[in-house]
Protein backbone atom coordinates (compact mmCIF):
# COMPACT_ATOMS: atom_id res chain seq x y z
CA UNK A 1 0.00 0.00 0.00
CA UNK A 2 3.43 2.14 -0.05
CA UNK A 3 2.55 3.71 -3.34
CA UNK A 4 -0.86 4.76 -5.43
CA UNK A 5 -0.12 2.32 -7.76
CA UNK A 6 0.30 -0.66 -5.11
CA UNK A 7 -2.29 0.32 -3.59
CA UNK A 8 -5.16 0.54 -6.02
CA UNK A 9 -3.43 -3.09 -6.85
CA UNK A 10 -4.42 -4.37 -3.80
CA UNK A 11 -7.38 -3.09 -3.04
CA UNK A 12 -8.68 -3.86 -7.38
CA UNK A 13 -7.30 -7.59 -6.07
CA UNK A 14 -9.53 -7.14 -2.59
CA UNK A 15 -12.28 -6.43 -4.89
CA UNK A 16 -11.97 -9.14 -7.89
CA UNK A 17 -11.58 -12.03 -5.78
CA UNK A 18 -14.90 -10.83 -3.39
CA UNK A 19 -16.85 -10.64 -6.60
CA UNK A 20 -15.71 -14.20 -7.52
CA UNK A 21 -17.14 -15.52 -4.41
CA UNK A 22 -20.16 -13.80 -5.33
CA UNK A 23 -19.98 -15.76 -8.70
CA UNK A 24 -19.09 -18.61 -6.57
CA UNK A 25 -21.70 -19.21 -4.70
CA UNK A 26 -24.01 -19.98 -7.54
CA UNK A 27 -21.84 -23.24 -7.78
CA UNK A 28 -23.63 -23.89 -4.30
CA UNK A 29 -27.10 -22.68 -5.62
CA UNK A 30 -27.11 -24.77 -8.71
CA UNK A 31 -25.73 -28.16 -6.81
CA UNK A 32 -28.65 -27.28 -4.19
CA UNK A 33 -31.10 -27.04 -6.89
CA UNK A 34 -29.78 -30.05 -9.39
CA UNK A 35 -29.83 -32.21 -6.32
CA UNK A 36 -33.02 -32.00 -5.45
CA UNK A 37 -34.55 -32.09 -8.58
CA UNK A 38 -32.53 -35.80 -8.68
CA UNK A 39 -33.89 -36.57 -5.54
CA UNK A 40 -37.48 -38.20 -5.33
CA UNK A 41 -40.22 -36.03 -4.01
CA UNK A 42 -39.61 -38.13 -0.75
CA UNK A 43 -36.61 -37.02 0.00
CA UNK A 44 -36.47 -33.80 -1.29
CA UNK A 45 -36.14 -31.82 1.65
CA UNK A 46 -33.75 -33.65 3.55
CA UNK A 47 -31.67 -33.55 0.17
CA UNK A 48 -31.51 -30.35 0.30
CA UNK A 49 -30.46 -29.38 3.81
CA UNK A 50 -27.79 -32.48 3.67
CA UNK A 51 -26.12 -29.96 0.60
CA UNK A 52 -27.11 -26.29 2.10
CA UNK A 53 -25.31 -27.50 5.66
CA UNK A 54 -22.27 -27.52 3.91
CA UNK A 55 -22.01 -24.39 4.41
CA UNK A 56 -21.82 -23.69 7.74
CA UNK A 57 -20.00 -26.90 9.07
CA UNK A 58 -17.12 -26.55 6.37
CA UNK A 59 -17.47 -22.70 7.18
CA UNK A 60 -16.42 -22.91 10.42
CA UNK A 61 -13.99 -25.83 9.99
CA UNK A 62 -12.32 -24.25 6.90
CA UNK A 63 -11.36 -21.00 9.02
CA UNK A 64 -10.82 -23.41 11.91
CA UNK A 65 -7.57 -25.12 10.06
CA UNK A 66 -8.82 -25.23 6.34
CA UNK A 67 -7.22 -22.49 5.10
CA UNK A 68 -3.96 -23.18 7.11
CA UNK A 69 -3.11 -26.52 5.60
CA UNK A 70 -3.15 -24.48 2.35
CA UNK A 71 0.24 -22.49 3.08
CA UNK A 72 1.63 -24.69 5.94
CA UNK A 73 1.67 -28.05 3.99
CA UNK A 74 3.09 -27.21 1.12
CA UNK A 75 6.48 -29.23 1.87
CA UNK A 76 4.07 -32.38 2.06
CA UNK A 77 5.53 -32.09 5.30
CA UNK A 78 8.50 -34.21 4.89
CA UNK A 79 8.62 -34.34 0.97
CA UNK A 80 10.80 -31.18 0.15
CA UNK A 81 10.81 -29.44 3.78
CA UNK A 82 9.03 -29.03 7.15
CA UNK A 83 5.47 -27.61 7.93
CA UNK A 84 5.66 -23.77 6.41
CA UNK A 85 4.94 -21.15 9.01
CA UNK A 86 2.09 -19.22 7.74
CA UNK A 87 0.67 -16.90 10.83
CA UNK A 88 -2.07 -14.94 8.59
CA UNK A 89 -3.95 -18.31 8.31
CA UNK A 90 -3.63 -19.14 12.38
CA UNK A 91 -7.51 -18.95 13.05
CA UNK A 92 -6.28 -16.90 16.38
CA UNK A 93 -4.40 -14.84 14.34
CA UNK A 94 -4.88 -10.59 14.36
CA UNK A 95 -5.17 -11.34 10.40
CA UNK A 96 -8.10 -13.97 10.15
CA UNK A 97 -10.16 -10.74 11.08
CA UNK A 98 -11.06 -6.85 10.14
CA UNK A 99 -8.38 -5.51 9.69
CA UNK A 100 -6.93 -2.17 8.52
CA UNK A 101 -3.54 -2.79 7.62
CA UNK A 102 -1.57 -0.92 10.12
CA UNK A 103 0.97 -1.80 12.81
CA UNK A 104 -0.07 -5.12 14.25
CA UNK A 105 -1.05 -5.57 18.25
CA UNK A 106 0.69 -8.44 18.27
CA UNK A 107 4.79 -9.08 18.17
CA UNK A 108 4.02 -12.68 15.87
CA UNK A 109 3.74 -10.63 13.00
CA UNK A 110 5.13 -7.57 11.24
CA UNK A 111 3.93 -4.35 9.42
CA UNK A 112 4.56 -6.20 6.12
CA UNK A 113 2.62 -8.93 7.06
CA UNK A 114 -0.27 -6.80 7.79
CA UNK A 115 -0.03 -4.44 4.48
CA UNK A 116 -0.20 -7.78 2.81
CA UNK A 117 -2.91 -9.71 4.07
CA UNK A 118 -5.30 -7.36 5.96
CA UNK A 119 -7.38 -6.55 2.58
CA UNK A 120 -6.46 -9.85 0.86
CA UNK A 121 -6.82 -12.55 3.60
CA UNK A 122 -10.56 -12.73 4.11
CA UNK A 123 -11.61 -13.04 0.15
CA UNK A 124 -8.29 -15.49 -0.40
CA UNK A 125 -9.89 -17.42 2.54
CA UNK A 126 -13.38 -17.23 1.04
CA UNK A 127 -12.42 -18.37 -2.81
CA UNK A 128 -11.06 -21.05 -1.13
CA UNK A 129 -13.75 -21.67 1.03
CA UNK A 130 -16.06 -22.10 -2.06
CA UNK A 131 -13.92 -24.57 -3.71
CA UNK A 132 -14.19 -26.36 -0.18
CA UNK A 133 -17.91 -26.32 -0.67
CA UNK A 134 -18.01 -27.84 -4.19
CA UNK A 135 -15.69 -30.79 -3.32
CA UNK A 136 -18.72 -31.92 -0.60
CA UNK A 137 -21.30 -30.47 -2.81
CA UNK A 138 -19.78 -32.96 -5.53
CA UNK A 139 -20.27 -35.94 -3.17
CA UNK A 140 -23.31 -34.78 -1.84
CA UNK A 141 -25.19 -35.50 -4.97
CA UNK A 142 -24.03 -39.27 -6.00
CA UNK A 143 -25.05 -39.94 -2.22
CA UNK A 144 -28.45 -38.85 -1.93
CA UNK A 145 -31.74 -40.94 -0.38
CA UNK A 146 -29.75 -43.23 2.01
CA UNK A 147 -26.94 -41.18 3.47
CA UNK A 148 -27.31 -40.28 7.31
CA UNK A 149 -27.21 -36.30 6.87
CA UNK A 150 -24.30 -36.26 10.00
CA UNK A 151 -22.24 -39.27 8.43
CA UNK A 152 -22.06 -36.96 5.36
CA UNK A 153 -21.40 -33.82 6.99
CA UNK A 154 -18.27 -35.67 8.67
CA UNK A 155 -17.20 -36.63 5.08
CA UNK A 156 -17.71 -33.05 4.24
CA UNK A 157 -15.85 -32.04 7.04
CA UNK A 158 -12.86 -34.60 5.73
CA UNK A 159 -12.85 -33.52 2.08
CA UNK A 160 -13.61 -29.59 2.27
CA UNK A 161 -10.91 -28.73 4.96
CA UNK A 162 -8.52 -31.05 5.31
CA UNK A 163 -8.06 -33.61 1.99
CA UNK A 164 -9.09 -31.49 -0.98
CA UNK A 165 -7.34 -28.23 0.56
CA UNK A 166 -3.68 -30.22 1.54
CA UNK A 167 -3.63 -31.71 -2.70
CA UNK A 168 -3.93 -27.26 -3.11
CA UNK A 169 -1.14 -26.96 -1.31
CA UNK A 170 0.96 -30.09 -2.57
CA UNK A 171 -0.25 -29.54 -6.44
CA UNK A 172 -1.94 -25.86 -6.89
CA UNK A 173 0.71 -23.88 -4.80
CA UNK A 174 3.23 -21.76 -6.73
CA UNK A 175 5.78 -23.89 -4.29
CA UNK A 176 3.59 -27.16 -3.46
CA UNK A 177 6.10 -30.12 -3.60
CA UNK A 178 4.09 -31.83 -6.88
CA UNK A 179 5.35 -28.91 -8.80
CA UNK A 180 8.81 -28.51 -7.39
CA UNK A 181 9.13 -32.70 -7.93
CA UNK A 182 6.78 -33.79 -10.24
CA UNK A 183 6.27 -30.50 -12.65
CA UNK A 184 2.24 -30.99 -11.84
CA UNK A 185 0.38 -28.57 -13.55
CA UNK A 186 -3.45 -28.39 -13.06
CA UNK A 187 -4.08 -24.46 -13.67
CA UNK A 188 -7.96 -25.35 -13.33
CA UNK A 189 -8.16 -27.49 -10.95
CA UNK A 190 -9.27 -30.86 -12.96
CA UNK A 191 -7.37 -32.51 -10.58
CA UNK A 192 -7.90 -30.78 -7.48
CA UNK A 193 -10.86 -29.98 -7.32
CA UNK A 194 -12.87 -33.11 -9.42
CA UNK A 195 -10.55 -35.79 -9.17
CA UNK A 196 -10.22 -35.76 -5.66
CA UNK A 197 -13.86 -34.97 -5.18
CA UNK A 198 -14.63 -38.34 -7.44
CA UNK A 199 -12.35 -40.31 -5.75
CA UNK A 200 -13.84 -39.88 -2.52
CA UNK A 201 -17.67 -40.32 -4.05
CA UNK A 202 -16.38 -43.16 -5.17
CA UNK A 203 -15.02 -44.69 -1.68
CA UNK A 204 -18.04 -43.51 0.33
CA UNK A 205 -20.50 -45.31 -2.75
CA UNK A 206 -19.08 -48.27 -2.36
CA UNK A 207 -19.13 -48.29 1.62
CA UNK A 208 -22.83 -46.91 1.36
CA UNK A 209 -24.11 -49.77 -1.09
CA UNK A 210 -26.92 -48.90 -4.10
CA UNK A 211 -30.43 -47.63 -3.56
CA UNK A 212 -33.02 -50.24 -2.38
CA UNK A 213 -34.41 -51.47 -5.82
CA UNK A 214 -31.52 -50.04 -8.09
CA UNK A 215 -30.57 -53.39 -9.30
CA UNK A 216 -32.25 -56.03 -10.15
CA UNK A 217 -31.92 -59.37 -8.66
CA UNK A 218 -29.79 -60.36 -12.03
CA UNK A 219 -27.62 -57.44 -11.32
CA UNK A 220 -28.64 -55.19 -14.00
CA UNK A 221 -29.19 -51.34 -13.08
CA UNK A 222 -32.68 -49.98 -13.06
CA UNK A 223 -32.62 -45.78 -14.36
CA UNK A 224 -34.72 -43.91 -11.29
CA UNK A 225 -34.55 -41.19 -14.02
CA UNK A 226 -34.30 -37.68 -12.14
CA UNK A 227 -37.71 -36.06 -10.56
CA UNK A 228 -37.73 -32.83 -12.11
CA UNK A 229 -35.70 -32.66 -15.07
CA UNK A 230 -36.14 -28.79 -15.20
CA UNK A 231 -34.84 -28.23 -11.55
CA UNK A 232 -32.27 -30.65 -12.98
CA UNK A 233 -30.81 -28.11 -16.10
CA UNK A 234 -31.03 -25.20 -14.12
CA UNK A 235 -29.20 -26.07 -11.67
CA UNK A 236 -26.15 -27.26 -14.42
CA UNK A 237 -26.98 -23.74 -15.68
CA UNK A 238 -26.35 -22.50 -12.27
CA UNK A 239 -23.30 -24.07 -12.06
CA UNK A 240 -22.10 -23.29 -15.32
CA UNK A 241 -22.50 -19.87 -14.73
CA UNK A 242 -20.95 -19.73 -11.06
CA UNK A 243 -17.78 -21.90 -12.38
CA UNK A 244 -16.82 -18.43 -14.55
CA UNK A 245 -16.16 -17.30 -11.09
CA UNK A 246 -14.64 -20.57 -10.49
CA UNK A 247 -12.05 -19.94 -13.23
CA UNK A 248 -11.61 -16.31 -12.11
CA UNK A 249 -10.63 -16.87 -8.90
CA UNK A 250 -7.87 -19.69 -10.18
CA UNK A 251 -6.04 -16.74 -11.40
CA UNK A 252 -3.95 -13.45 -9.87
CA UNK A 253 -5.53 -10.52 -11.50
CA UNK A 254 -2.53 -8.21 -11.98
CA UNK A 255 1.14 -9.01 -11.07
CA UNK A 256 5.02 -8.37 -12.42
CA UNK A 257 5.67 -11.31 -14.25
CA UNK A 258 9.09 -9.62 -16.05
CA UNK A 259 11.79 -11.55 -14.04
CA UNK A 260 14.45 -9.24 -14.04
CA UNK A 261 14.37 -5.73 -15.23
CA UNK A 262 11.65 -3.86 -16.02
CA UNK A 263 7.65 -4.26 -15.56
CA UNK A 264 4.98 -5.86 -16.92
CA UNK A 265 1.63 -6.66 -15.48
CA UNK A 266 -0.12 -9.53 -16.71
CA UNK A 267 -2.99 -11.77 -14.97
CA UNK A 268 -0.96 -15.43 -13.75
CA UNK A 269 -2.55 -18.56 -12.94
CA UNK A 270 -1.87 -19.81 -9.62
CA UNK A 271 1.30 -20.74 -10.20
CA UNK A 272 2.25 -17.30 -11.35
CA UNK A 273 2.63 -18.30 -14.59
CA UNK A 274 1.30 -15.56 -17.49
CA UNK A 275 -2.08 -16.26 -19.05
CA UNK A 276 -5.19 -13.75 -19.70
CA UNK A 277 -8.75 -14.04 -18.99
CA UNK A 278 -9.45 -14.05 -22.73
CA UNK A 279 -7.38 -17.16 -23.23
CA UNK A 280 -9.08 -19.06 -20.33
CA UNK A 281 -12.62 -17.60 -21.62
CA UNK A 282 -11.76 -18.81 -25.40
CA UNK A 283 -11.15 -22.20 -24.15
CA UNK A 284 -14.04 -22.52 -21.04
CA UNK A 285 -16.06 -22.20 -23.91
CA UNK A 286 -14.79 -24.42 -26.27
CA UNK A 287 -14.24 -26.94 -23.81
CA UNK A 288 -17.85 -26.55 -22.85
CA UNK A 289 -18.80 -27.07 -26.53
CA UNK A 290 -17.48 -30.26 -26.78
CA UNK A 291 -18.53 -31.51 -23.93
CA UNK A 292 -22.13 -30.85 -24.98
CA UNK A 293 -21.47 -31.57 -28.09
CA UNK A 294 -19.91 -35.64 -27.44
CA UNK A 295 -22.67 -36.00 -24.76
CA UNK A 296 -25.47 -35.38 -26.60
CA UNK A 297 -24.47 -37.54 -28.89
CA UNK A 298 -23.56 -40.07 -26.58
CA UNK A 299 -26.89 -39.75 -24.73
CA UNK A 300 -29.06 -39.13 -27.52
CA UNK A 301 -30.00 -35.96 -26.80
CA UNK A 302 -30.51 -36.85 -22.76
CA UNK A 303 -30.96 -33.27 -21.41
CA UNK A 304 -30.03 -34.75 -18.16
CA UNK A 305 -26.57 -36.22 -19.27
CA UNK A 306 -25.86 -33.71 -22.08
CA UNK A 307 -25.91 -30.82 -19.24
CA UNK A 308 -23.57 -33.37 -17.24
CA UNK A 309 -21.40 -33.71 -20.33
CA UNK A 310 -20.79 -29.75 -20.70
CA UNK A 311 -19.77 -29.89 -17.08
CA UNK A 312 -17.44 -32.35 -17.61
CA UNK A 313 -15.53 -31.14 -20.54
CA UNK A 314 -14.90 -27.79 -19.23
CA UNK A 315 -13.45 -30.17 -16.46
CA UNK A 316 -11.67 -32.41 -18.56
CA UNK A 317 -9.99 -29.13 -20.54
CA UNK A 318 -9.51 -26.98 -16.92
CA UNK A 319 -6.05 -28.58 -15.84
CA UNK A 320 -4.12 -26.79 -19.25
CA UNK A 321 -6.52 -24.62 -19.98
CA UNK A 322 -4.57 -21.87 -19.28
CA UNK A 323 -2.25 -22.65 -22.50
CA UNK A 324 -4.36 -24.92 -24.89
CA UNK A 325 -5.65 -24.13 -28.02
CA UNK A 326 -9.60 -23.61 -28.19
CA UNK A 327 -9.84 -26.16 -30.63
CA UNK A 328 -7.61 -28.72 -28.40
CA UNK A 329 -9.82 -27.33 -25.51
CA UNK A 330 -12.62 -28.21 -27.59
CA UNK A 331 -11.63 -32.05 -28.36
CA UNK A 332 -10.62 -32.79 -24.90
CA UNK A 333 -13.51 -31.75 -23.94
CA UNK A 334 -15.68 -34.01 -26.58
CA UNK A 335 -13.37 -36.93 -26.31
CA UNK A 336 -12.92 -37.21 -22.41
CA UNK A 337 -16.80 -36.96 -22.19
CA UNK A 338 -17.08 -39.48 -24.57
CA UNK A 339 -14.96 -42.18 -22.73
CA UNK A 340 -16.58 -40.73 -18.96
CA UNK A 341 -20.29 -41.60 -20.37
CA UNK A 342 -18.82 -45.56 -21.29
CA UNK A 343 -17.40 -45.71 -18.38
CA UNK A 344 -19.98 -44.65 -16.11
CA UNK A 345 -22.36 -47.33 -17.19
CA UNK A 346 -19.78 -49.82 -17.50
CA UNK A 347 -18.44 -49.45 -14.08
CA UNK A 348 -22.28 -49.18 -12.31
CA UNK A 349 -22.73 -52.48 -13.91
CA UNK A 350 -19.93 -54.47 -13.42
CA UNK A 351 -19.27 -52.93 -9.54
CA UNK A 352 -22.56 -52.40 -8.80
CA UNK A 353 -21.91 -48.64 -7.69
CA UNK A 354 -25.19 -46.03 -7.73
CA UNK A 355 -24.44 -42.92 -8.59
CA UNK A 356 -27.79 -41.05 -8.47
CA UNK A 357 -26.05 -38.11 -10.40
CA UNK A 358 -22.68 -39.44 -12.08
CA UNK A 359 -20.27 -37.59 -9.90
CA UNK A 360 -18.19 -40.19 -9.78
CA UNK A 361 -17.74 -39.62 -13.82
CA UNK A 362 -18.33 -36.27 -14.69
CA UNK A 363 -15.96 -35.01 -11.67
CA UNK A 364 -13.54 -38.06 -10.97
CA UNK A 365 -13.13 -39.75 -14.37
CA UNK A 366 -12.64 -36.29 -16.15
CA UNK A 367 -10.50 -34.51 -13.75
CA UNK A 368 -8.61 -37.80 -13.50
CA UNK A 369 -8.55 -37.74 -17.71
CA UNK A 370 -7.66 -33.85 -18.00
CA UNK A 371 -5.11 -33.96 -15.93
CA UNK A 372 -3.50 -36.76 -17.67
CA UNK A 373 -3.77 -35.02 -20.86
CA UNK A 374 -2.68 -32.12 -19.70
CA UNK A 375 0.72 -33.77 -19.44
CA UNK A 376 0.36 -34.88 -22.94
CA UNK A 377 -0.67 -31.85 -24.59
CA UNK A 378 2.02 -29.52 -22.40
CA UNK A 379 4.64 -31.76 -22.41
CA UNK A 380 8.12 -29.93 -22.18
CA UNK A 381 6.31 -26.58 -21.13
CA UNK A 382 7.91 -25.19 -18.12
CA UNK A 383 6.06 -26.02 -14.99
CA UNK A 384 6.54 -22.42 -13.21
CA UNK A 385 8.20 -19.37 -13.88
CA UNK A 386 11.58 -20.12 -12.51
CA UNK A 387 13.60 -16.95 -12.67
CA UNK A 388 10.54 -15.04 -11.82
CA UNK A 389 9.85 -17.36 -8.34
CA UNK A 390 13.92 -16.86 -7.98
CA UNK A 391 14.73 -20.96 -7.93
CA UNK A 392 18.28 -21.89 -7.69
CA UNK A 393 17.55 -24.63 -9.90
CA UNK A 394 14.88 -24.78 -12.55
CA UNK A 395 11.94 -27.05 -11.18
CA UNK A 396 10.99 -30.15 -13.68
CA UNK A 397 8.94 -29.60 -16.85
CA UNK A 398 5.26 -30.84 -17.38
CA UNK A 399 5.52 -34.75 -18.32
CA UNK A 400 2.94 -37.49 -19.16
CA UNK A 401 4.22 -39.49 -16.40
CA UNK A 402 4.65 -36.00 -13.80
CA UNK A 403 0.93 -35.23 -14.48
CA UNK A 404 0.01 -38.70 -14.09
CA UNK A 405 1.26 -39.71 -10.92
CA UNK A 406 -0.36 -36.06 -10.09
CA UNK A 407 -3.69 -37.25 -11.09
CA UNK A 408 -2.92 -40.78 -9.21
CA UNK A 409 -2.41 -38.74 -5.87
CA UNK A 410 -5.55 -36.91 -6.56
CA UNK A 411 -8.21 -39.71 -7.52
CA UNK A 412 -6.33 -42.06 -5.31
CA UNK A 413 -4.21 -41.38 -2.63
CA UNK A 414 -6.10 -37.92 -1.36
CA UNK A 415 -9.64 -38.85 -2.78
CA UNK A 416 -10.53 -42.39 -2.60
CA UNK A 417 -8.32 -43.56 0.38
CA UNK A 418 -9.50 -41.31 3.19
CA UNK A 419 -12.92 -41.45 1.78
CA UNK A 420 -13.22 -45.18 2.08
CA UNK A 421 -11.57 -45.15 5.67
CA UNK A 422 -14.00 -42.23 7.26
CA UNK A 423 -16.82 -44.00 5.26
CA UNK A 424 -15.99 -47.69 6.69
CA UNK A 425 -15.66 -46.31 10.18
CA UNK A 426 -19.03 -44.79 10.11
CA UNK A 427 -20.77 -47.70 8.47
CA UNK A 428 -19.27 -49.90 11.04
CA UNK A 429 -20.43 -47.75 13.65
CA UNK A 430 -23.90 -47.79 12.07
CA UNK A 431 -23.95 -44.04 11.37
CA UNK A 432 -23.35 -44.34 7.79
CA UNK A 433 -26.87 -45.29 5.70
CA UNK A 434 -30.57 -44.74 7.32
CA UNK A 435 -32.72 -47.51 8.33
CA UNK A 436 -34.60 -49.50 5.22
CA UNK A 437 -37.48 -48.51 6.61
CA UNK A 438 -37.14 -44.96 6.36
CA UNK A 439 -35.50 -45.40 3.24
CA UNK A 440 -38.66 -47.01 1.89
CA UNK A 441 -40.88 -44.95 3.14
CA UNK A 442 -38.56 -41.73 2.05
CA UNK A 443 -36.61 -39.10 4.01
CA UNK A 444 -39.15 -36.53 4.61
CA UNK A 445 -41.32 -38.69 5.88
CA UNK A 446 -40.11 -38.44 9.31
CA UNK A 447 -42.38 -38.17 12.43
CA UNK A 448 -44.32 -40.59 10.62
CA UNK A 449 -45.88 -41.85 14.07
CA UNK A 450 -46.87 -38.16 14.71
CA UNK A 451 -47.82 -37.42 11.75
CA UNK A 452 -50.44 -40.43 10.77
CA UNK A 453 -51.60 -39.71 14.48
CA UNK A 454 -52.72 -36.50 13.73
CA UNK A 455 -53.71 -37.12 10.08
CA UNK A 456 -56.50 -39.83 11.89
CA UNK A 457 -57.63 -36.88 14.20
CA UNK A 458 -58.03 -34.49 11.64
CA UNK A 459 -59.91 -36.26 9.37
CA UNK A 460 -62.27 -37.23 12.21
CA UNK A 461 -62.50 -33.46 12.73
CA UNK A 462 -63.12 -32.92 8.91
CA UNK A 463 -65.99 -35.54 9.28
CA UNK A 464 -68.12 -34.52 12.31
CA UNK A 465 -67.85 -30.54 11.08
CA UNK A 466 -69.28 -31.90 7.54
CA UNK A 467 -72.27 -33.52 9.72
CA UNK A 468 -72.85 -30.66 11.67
CA UNK A 469 -75.12 -28.00 10.84
CA UNK A 470 -74.46 -25.82 8.56
CA UNK A 471 -74.55 -21.47 11.07
CA UNK B 1 -14.41 1.79 28.78
CA UNK B 2 -13.72 0.92 25.15
CA UNK B 3 -13.99 -2.66 24.06
CA UNK B 4 -11.94 -1.31 20.82
CA UNK B 5 -8.14 -1.33 20.42
CA UNK B 6 -7.80 2.02 19.27
CA UNK B 7 -9.22 5.86 20.39
CA UNK B 8 -10.40 7.65 17.42
CA UNK B 9 -10.34 7.39 13.71
CA UNK B 10 -8.55 10.61 12.95
CA UNK B 11 -5.02 9.73 14.06
CA UNK B 12 -2.59 8.33 11.96
CA UNK B 13 -4.41 5.52 9.78
CA UNK B 14 -0.96 3.64 9.83
CA UNK B 15 -1.35 2.86 13.40
CA UNK B 16 -5.12 0.93 13.26
CA UNK B 17 -4.37 -2.54 12.88
CA UNK B 18 -7.37 -4.82 13.93
CA UNK B 19 -10.64 -2.90 14.39
CA UNK B 20 -12.46 -6.43 15.75
CA UNK B 21 -13.42 -6.00 19.74
CA UNK B 22 -11.62 -7.58 22.52
CA UNK B 23 -8.42 -8.21 20.50
CA UNK B 24 -6.05 -10.69 22.13
CA UNK B 25 -8.85 -12.11 22.73
CA UNK B 26 -8.67 -14.35 19.97
CA UNK B 27 -7.37 -17.91 21.37
CA UNK B 28 -10.53 -17.46 23.77
CA UNK B 29 -12.91 -16.91 21.21
CA UNK B 30 -11.35 -20.32 18.90
CA UNK B 31 -11.76 -22.46 21.80
CA UNK B 32 -15.32 -21.22 22.28
CA UNK B 33 -15.45 -21.96 17.84
CA UNK B 34 -13.96 -25.39 18.41
CA UNK B 35 -16.52 -25.96 20.98
CA UNK B 36 -19.37 -24.84 19.15
CA UNK B 37 -18.54 -26.46 16.24
CA UNK B 38 -17.33 -30.14 17.99
CA UNK B 39 -20.58 -29.85 20.09
CA UNK B 40 -23.18 -28.97 16.97
CA UNK B 41 -21.75 -32.20 15.43
CA UNK B 42 -22.47 -34.22 18.65
CA UNK B 43 -25.79 -32.92 19.09
CA UNK B 44 -26.88 -33.27 15.34
CA UNK B 45 -26.27 -36.86 15.57
CA UNK B 46 -27.52 -37.54 18.30
CA UNK B 47 -30.62 -35.65 17.17
CA UNK B 48 -30.47 -37.22 13.64
CA UNK B 49 -30.19 -41.22 15.72
CA UNK B 50 -33.04 -40.64 17.72
CA UNK B 51 -35.28 -39.31 15.14
CA UNK B 52 -34.37 -42.39 12.16
CA UNK B 53 -34.44 -44.82 15.31
CA UNK B 54 -38.33 -43.30 15.96
CA UNK B 55 -39.25 -43.70 12.19
CA UNK B 56 -37.99 -46.95 12.00
CA UNK B 57 -39.76 -48.42 14.89
CA UNK B 58 -42.93 -46.59 14.06
CA UNK B 59 -43.05 -47.58 10.22
CA UNK B 60 -42.62 -51.22 11.60
CA UNK B 61 -46.07 -51.66 13.11
CA UNK B 62 -47.83 -53.52 11.17
CA UNK B 63 -49.67 -51.56 8.26
CA UNK B 64 -47.41 -48.36 8.84
CA UNK B 65 -44.68 -49.10 5.92
CA UNK B 66 -46.91 -49.72 3.24
CA UNK B 67 -49.08 -46.52 4.47
CA UNK B 68 -46.39 -44.43 4.22
CA UNK B 69 -44.78 -45.92 0.39
CA UNK B 70 -48.34 -45.35 -0.63
CA UNK B 71 -48.03 -41.57 0.33
CA UNK B 72 -51.04 -42.04 2.69
CA UNK B 73 -49.66 -40.15 5.07
CA UNK B 74 -47.52 -36.59 4.23
CA UNK B 75 -47.04 -33.35 5.54
CA UNK B 76 -47.81 -31.89 2.84
CA UNK B 77 -51.71 -33.60 3.48
CA UNK B 78 -52.20 -32.17 6.58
Amino acid sequence: MGTEFGALNVIFTEFYYWVTVVMMFLIHVGFCTYEVGVSRRKNHMKTLMKNAMVIPVVGVTFYLFGWWFYSAMVNGPGITGGIVTARFAEPWNELMGAHLGGKPAGSDITEADTALWARLNGVFWAAFLLFSWTTASIVSGSIIERVRSGAFWLIAVMLGSVTWIIDAAWGWHPAGWMVQILGYHDAYASGVVHAIAGGTCLAVLINLGPRIGKFRPDGTPRNIPPQNPWLVCIGLFLIYTGFWGFYAACNIPIFDIQAGDGVFYSATNIYLQATTLSAITFNFIMALCGGLMAAYVMSKGDPYWTFSGGLAGVIAASAGNDLYHPIQAMFVGAIVVAVIYKLHFWVERRFKIDDAVGAVAVHGYAGFLGVCVAGVLLWGYPSSPDALLGHAEPWPQITPWGNFAGAVIMFWVLGFIPGYALSWILKHFGLLRIPREVELAGLDHTGFATVAREDDEMRAVLAREAQAPAE
Amino acid sequence: MSTGNFDNWDGNVLDIGPIYPFVGYEGLMVILCIVFWVGWHVIQMRMENAELDAEARALKQPGNLAKAVHDEHTPERM
